[in-house]
């Protein structure tokens, strides 16, 4: 069999095409002594976009104030944008693409704690200081007990979260029984089970039944159902706020009444619209920060100005994160990896978005206090502020 | 018979030079680290795609669940090198032969459902190995597995690509494989003429989930971490993109398909947001313009290119 | 709340989401039904036709009603646009080129509506008051309601065009063998598009009865129900509509019923391994003719 002529032009075509596409993509990294590079690989793309992109926003927002405000020593901080696709092995691949052919001295991103972990290593073997934004699992950090010293977080991590609302369930609402409703897609969710249900138990309480959804659903009917027979006294839901919103509506529609407690993934202004104000009665989670706190009007009302919309928690944690990032570059006069990681581990005090953070070298989590929210005719209501321990 | 092994060793010949040449560019670091890694993504994905394309385009089966192969290999292999320090070559061969077994359970009783029905059945099983992986602490569940060796070069994916490609390349062209043709071509036709049409279509799809095992295992070391959302049904779609737009029953197409879609995604990672887009465009466009694929059921091998070149020098 | 109780409340909840799957099915199966052309694009033309309702009432302050019809003239347009385009130049191609090219339309669709607005969930304006029913134990709310009859409503309607209008007839005809369907005089071309003009108007309804009934959409909203549907539309017997909606129940009540009494982990699972029990029984789905398989 031959090729007809025709046929081969086409492929020609083809692969002539594919090779100047990357030509292009090859340049574009020429090195710029009045810029300071910076990659930010998040989520653009697939199931978790929603989570990615707001992250971006608010990093581009604390980039954009600082380089309207002169830059870094007359220096600008470009961004470049990576697109991990939701996705463990392409975050692996987009973060060696922002090493290796934009040559990004540091990373920000992703916003999901998997692929944080998957791109860690390319980091680390490259020496590149990686900042997750909102990756609250311990491991994220710290391997086998030692620190992985290129990779920092700028939020709290799962135990401690867990760890709050446990002891608000029962010291607060006085629950004696509760319900386990978990995302088993999603290793966030699952951690947190874990940690809730271990601290719940040790304070005297009892998990009577676990149960699962998969990022995604729809319909929660049929497990909400069987929930409501258990007829526990806290139901515990620590999941991000598309699936909570739904949760939430269903089972009140279900006759559901007993109190949901959740964490930092419900706080998204979108949980009110989906689940409505009265449906969010008797609901409460951790956070970051309460909205008509001072020290945060700040950052929401120039979120505000530059999207025309309210920040969700994702937002805030890609704005602290860049805040985190910025400060750091001040303080070691650059990007050179080894004067950046000291750096970011001296971070004291510092007044993020969100609030004070402060790192602690030793495990690269900041200690940062978190607040226990009720929901209240679809207004949040601060019910607890809870100051980190040691 | 002797004209084909020439062939061959013109093919190994060839192969082996673009081997020096690329990891020559790989040592000199003309590549970047980024196309490297590309270039292990290309090679892991010409052995999925050859090896489905035995099963959807020399068998006629439409599977759609090869990514669940893939992730038995995947976390198979990962366990016997974290959890076990068992060698490379030999985890790659217990994921492999891991995945062909279970191929091999699963292709049993469906390979009985003809076209979109058999489409839809290895669709399911394909989700629900991954539902099952999701669901196993010991290999970490959602979220993954951690700490896996980073074993995977280039010379691994290279030699363990060429030898699946001269597998196939073989296999098709033997006596079990003309059987598998002749079940495409019409399957009752082929059971009248006393071809085991259940015996060589299940022989297809254990040899196809077992390279999907193989290439799994690399996949898996590319990484520090796996979980199993790698390997949803989308995943299978973007396997059976390569197949297709390479051309259904060419192994050539299969490296062009996997080539060609490799490379448009890794060529368009700097503008994310127009990344998918471009592609869905390019796919259909390609679809419009060569609906029977780049190389329709033609190999460059038998294809005169070859040939032409080494005559026309002879003469 | 015992056994019974249960039993019954999930059988209710299978039922509503059964007829989701199930409003979705029927014009997967429809499409199917004419050019044997499994349209993974469909779960995405159901995103298209929530979103266009979607701003058609937040943008344009429409009633519920005109903001249906709207979606669903603008989404069957988009149905015959993209058939024009993309799947009309291979009809003469081998069936799995244009199933890939329907992967790519879905691409399309998907990613396009992504960059244009945004993957932030958008929340669906309260349409209508919520009744929720308590009968006894058990709670059915208007919107379950709702959509069954919507299901039931239009299975009846397509069934009575396809069977006994001169169109329907002429689609039967294009179903079984279209070039012999046009040497009888047939326009299959303006039959083919018709059908996916009507079939991707289903879709659009169902986009947004689903975005009244849970309140939220996003572009990516279209991937599972799209494959869940599919999974109905064959359970019954791909290209019949009452097999689409018996599948489409079948498949709720049965997801139902595991996460009630088994796990909802393995939900899924359980949906696909029911399909392929099915399958292996009987090899055409539920309703579908075993034809005699010629050479």
């Amino acid at each position: 069999m031959k090729f007809s002529k025709k046929s081969l032009k086409f492929m020609g075509a083809v692969v002539g095409a594919l090779m100047v596409g990357s030509v292009f993509a090859g340049c574009g990294s020429s090195d710029n002594a009045n810029e300071i590079k910076v990659g930010a690989n998040f989520e653009l793309t697939g199931n978790q976009a929603n989570y990615g992109t707001a992250a971006r926003d608010g990093l581009k927002l604390a980039i954009k104030e600082c380089n309207d405000a002169g830059g870094i020593d007359g220096k600008k901080i470009v961004l470049t944008e990576g697109d991990t696709k939701s996705e463990a092995s392409e975050a692996v691949n987009a973060a060696t693409k922002l090493i290796s052919d934009d040559g990004v001295k540091v990373l920000v991103g992703p916003a999901v704690t998997a692929n944080v972990m998957a791109e860690s290593q390319v980091a680390t073997d490259n020496k590149v200081p990686v900042i997750g934004p909102c990756a609250t699992n311990p491991d994220v950090t710290v391997e086998n007990g030692k620190v992985k010293p290129y990779i920092f977080r700028s939020c709290f991590i799962d135990p401690q979260q867990g760890d709050v609302m446990a002891n608000f369930a029962v010291k607060e609402l006085k629950a004696k029984t509760a319900v386990l409703y978990l995302d088993s897609s999603s290793d966030y969710s699952k951690s947190l089970g874990k940690v809730f249900k271990e601290k719940f138990e040790a304070a005297g309480g009892k998990v009577v039944m676990e149960e699962a959804f998969l990022a995604k659903d729809q319909d929660f009917k049929a497990a909400l159902t069987k929930i409501k027979t258990a007829n526990a006294d806290v139901i515990f839901v620590p999941a991000y706020y598309e699936e909570v919103g739904k949760i939430v509506k269903q089972a009140r529609e279900l006759g559901i009444k007993s109190a949901m407690l959740g964490t930092d993934g419900w706080d998204d202004p979108k949980v009110v619209d989906i689940a409505g104000a009265d449906a969010l009665n008797n609901t409460y989670f951790s956070t970051h920060y309460f909205e008509k706190d001072q020290e945060v009007q700040g950052f929401i009302e120039s979120f505000q100005k530059e999207y025309g919309h309210a920040p969700n928690v994702f937002a805030a944690l890609g704005y602290d994160a860049g805040k985190m990032l910025i400060d750091a570059i001040k303080r070691a006069g650059g990007t050179d990896p080894e004067k950046l990681t000291k750096a970011l581990e001296e971070t004291k005090d510092l007044q993020v978005g969100t609030g004070k953070i402060t790192m602690d070298p030793a495990t690269h989590n900041p200690i940062k206090s978190a607040v226990i929210l009720e929901m209240k005719n679809g207004e949040k209501v601060l019910k607890a502020k809870v100051q980190p321990q040691g | 018979m002797k004209f084909l092994r020439k062939n061959d060793l013109i093919m190994l010949a060839f192969a082996l030079v673009l081997f020096a040449v690329l990891q020559g560019l790989i040592t000199g670091r003309v590549l970047s680290a980024f196309w490297q890694f590309n270039l292990l993504i290309v090679g892991i994905n010409v052995i999925m795609a050859v090896s489905l394309n035995l099963i959807n385009g020399y068998t006629g089966q439409f599977s759609l669940g090869h990514a669940g192969f893939m992730a038995v290999g995947a976390y198979i292999a990962v366990i016997c090198t974290a959890n076990f320090h068992v060698p490379f070559l030999l985890a790659l061969l217990a994921g492999g032969a891991a995945a062909g077994f279970i191929g091999f359970l699963i292709g049993l009783p469906t390979l009985r459902l003809q076209g979109d029905y058999l489409a839809i059945a290895t669709l399911g099983l394909g989700e629900i190995i991954r539902i099952v992986i999701m669901n196993i602490d010991y290999v970490g569940g959602a979220a993954g597995f951690k700490g896996i060796p980073h074993n995977t070069n280039f010379a691994w994916v290279f030699f363990i690509m060429l030898f699946a490609l001269f597998f196939i390349k073989n296999f098709v062209n033997s006596n079990h494989g003309r059987a598998c043709l002749a079940i495409r071509e019409n399957e009752i036709a082929a059971e009248a003429m006393g071809v085991n049409t259940t015996k060589y279509k299940v022989m297809a799809f254990t040899i196809g989930a077992a390279f999907a095992g193989v290439a799994g295992g690399l996949f898996a070391h590319c990484f520090y971490i796996i979980n199993p959302s790698s390997f949803t049904f989308m995943q299978s779609f973007n396997y059976l993109i390569m197949v297709v737009l390479g051309g259904l029953g060419s192994i050539t197409g299969s490296i062009a398909g996997a080539f060609v879609v490799t490379f448009i995604s890794a060529a368009l990672a700097s503008w994310p947001e127009f990344r998918m887009i471009i592609y869905a465009l390019a796919l259909i466009a390609l679809m419009m313009k060569r609906p029977q694929g780049l190389f329709g059921y033609m190999e460059l091998t038998n294809a005169s290119i070859f040939d032409k070149i080494f005559r026309r020098g002879r003469a | 709340m015992d056994f019974t109780h249960q039993l019954v409340q999930q059988l209710i909840n299978g039922i509503s989401l059964g007829s989701i799957y199930a409003l979705i099915a029927l014009g997967y199966t429809m499409i199917y039904g004419i050019i044997k052309l499994i349209n993974f694009a469909h779960g995405d033309i159901y995103m298209v036709g929530a979103y266009i309702a979607f701003f058609a009432i937040t943008q344009a302050g429409l009633g519920l009603i005109p903001s249906l019809l709207i979606s669903m003239v603008t989404t069957g347009l988009l149905g015959m646009l993209i058939e024009k385009l993309a799947y009309k130049p291979l009809r003469h191609a081998p069936r799995i080129s244009v199933l890939i090219t329907a992967i790519g339309v879905s691409f399309f669709l998907e990613y396009t509506s992504m960059y244009f607005v945004t993957p932030t969930p958008r929340t669906f304006p309260d349409m209508f008051d919520n009744v929720a029913f308590n009968i006894g134990p058990f709670v059915v709310n208007g919107q379950q309601v709702a959509i069954f009859t919507v299901t039931i409503l239009l299975m009846a309607i397509l069934t009575y065009i396809v069977q006994k209008t001169k169109t329907g007839k002429a689609m039967r005809a294009a179903s079984f063998d279209v070039e012999t369907a046009q040497l009888m005089g047939i326009d299959s071309d303006r039959i083919i598009s018709f059908t996916f003009g009507i079939g991707s108007a289903l879709a659009a309804a169902a986009g947004v009865l689903v975005g009244i009934y849970y309140n939220s959409i996003d572009p990516l909203m279209g991937i599972m129900p799209g494959v869940k549907a599919f999974v109905a539309a064959v359970l019954g017997g791909i290209g019949i509509l009452p097999g689409a909606v018996v599948g489409g129940l079948i498949l709720g009540v049965v997801e139902a019923l595991v996460s009630g009494f088994i796990s909802s982990t393995f939900r899924d699972a359980a949906a696909f391994a029911i399909l392929i029990l099915v399958l292996l029984f009987k090899p055409t789905g539920i309703f579908g003719k075993n034809t005699r398989e010629k050479v």
